[in-house]
């Protein structure tokens, strides 16, 4: 049997040595010091609030979080830097760390909401609402289920979705359901970096050479239609902004707008036309009606947990 | 709109974690501007929570010394052991 060579407690060759402090959990890499976004809160429904209502609302926060971060894992192996990929899966898993909360939250909530499966399947409730809904019952916007198209696509989508989560986490920082407060000021943190990042391309891209200015025109032209469902409100969302639980979609959606213009216009990118506002009652994500993008991407997402139901992962 | 380079120049990084006092080489990696170059160290060097604060600076504006003058540098330090302030004895006193 070969020797091992020796290893001191200090290996001089470890350059993540120094960062450790003596006693420091080293299991997780060379991290430490991590924190329970929920610790000490109470997760119980706050009084008054309505229990299907505050379910429904996670899910459709945590369903906008879990398509777009499933579309950005699609970069890996495929970014055109090998720092551009770490960053957009980073972006994409602190979506997912989001969608775990949410779809925890709506499961204690409305328990009813969680798929039922064959009886002794470990899954938790989370791992349910992510892989045993169909499309129909996924409440995600179109923007999310768009696919990616080019890397000036993916920054488009990314400012977009990053500025509007923003204004709505922001607001929901101060919601009178606990958990959905907590989830919102951990949430808040991670968004303003998302879209600090996708500002920089965005900026970077429009300013850059004739051919990254063209596509980020292009890729402006085709997502722009998509924009305008993340202003519309739906009942739930009402009911639950008169009760101070959710944030209101309108003025959040002014909001968006306010920042994308100003970043669009320092750019030197004409703001899109040609996005009708559309008639009060048409169906969107909000409604489970979707773009044919959604199915195919559920696919592939779903396709290994729902071939072994009973799967301990 | 001027002549693009398509190749990134390399960038070390350095970070100092929560308590640590002072920044240490974790790595390189590759950016346009140093701007950017801070942003990848933060998405590839402190992901898991290791850091407080991050450096980065141009590969090629690092001076480094070489292997061939190895024992020129060190080796006259290697035998002057009175230079190690060991000789005389401390009074026993507290953070010593």
């Amino acid at each position: 049997m070969a020797p091992t060579p020796p290893r001191d407690e200090h290996d001089e060759y470890d350059a993540y040595a120094g960062l450790v402090e003596a006693g420091e959990e080293t299991r997780w890499a060379f991290g430490s010091g991590f924190d329970d976004p929920l610790a000490g809160v109470d997760v119980s429904v706050p009084p008054g609030a309505d229990g299907p209502a505050l379910a429904a609302y996670c899910l459709m926060l945590g369903d906008d979080a879990l398509v777009l971060a499933q579309r950005l894992a699609q970069w890996c192996t495929r970014a055109p830097e090998l720092e551009e990929e770490v960053a957009l899966a980073n972006i994409g898993l602190d979506l997912v760390g989001q969608t775990r909360l949410l779809y925890a939250r709506a499961a204690a909530a409305d328990p009813s909401v969680v798929p039922t499966l064959p009886p002794g399947s470990p899954a938790p409730p989370e791992d349910r609402l992510a892989f045993f809904r169909g499309p129909e019952e996924y409440r995600c916007v179109w923007l999310v289920e768009q696919p990616n198209g080019d890397f000036a696509a993916t920054v488009v989508r990314l400012v977009v979705f990053a500025a509007w989560r923003l204004t709505l986490l922001g607001r929901l920082r101060t919601s009178r359901d606990p958990v959905l407060a907590a989830v919102s000021a951990k949430g808040v943190k991670e968004v303003r970096y998302h879209r600090d990042y996708a500002a920089r391309w965005l900026l970077t891209l429009a300013g850059g050479t004739v051919e990254s200015r063209r596509r980020t025109e292009a890729a402006l032209e085709s997502l722009w239609p998509c924009v305008e469902e993340l202003g519309r409100t739906d009942d739930v969302s009402e009911r639950l902004v008169a009760d101070g639980v959710a944030a209101d979609p309108a003025a959040a959606f002014e909001d968006t707008s306010a920042f994308l213009h100003r970043l669009l216009e320092e750019g030197g990118l004409r703001v899109p036309t040609g996005s009708p506002e559309p008639a009060p009652g048409t169906p969107g994500g909000r409604l489970g009606v979707h773009s044919p993008w959604l199915g195919s991407l559920l696919e592939e997402m779903q396709g290994i947990a729902r071939a072994h139901p009973a799967g301990r992962w | 709109m001027s002549e693009v380079d398509p190749v990134w120049p390399p960038y070390e990084v350095f970070v100092r974690s929560k308590r640590g006092l002072n920044h240490v080489h974790v790595g390189s990696i590759h950016a346009a501007d140093p701007d950017m170059a801070l942003r990848h160290a933060r998405d590839v060097y402190t992901r898991r929570n290791e850091g407080v604060s991050i450096w980065v600076v141009r590969s090629a504006d690092i001076t480094a010394s070489s292997p061939d003058e190895k024992d020129a540098f060190f080796a006259p330090s290697g035998d002057k052991i009175y230079r190690h302030p060991t000789f005389y004895d401390v009074e026993d006193v507290p953070h010593m």
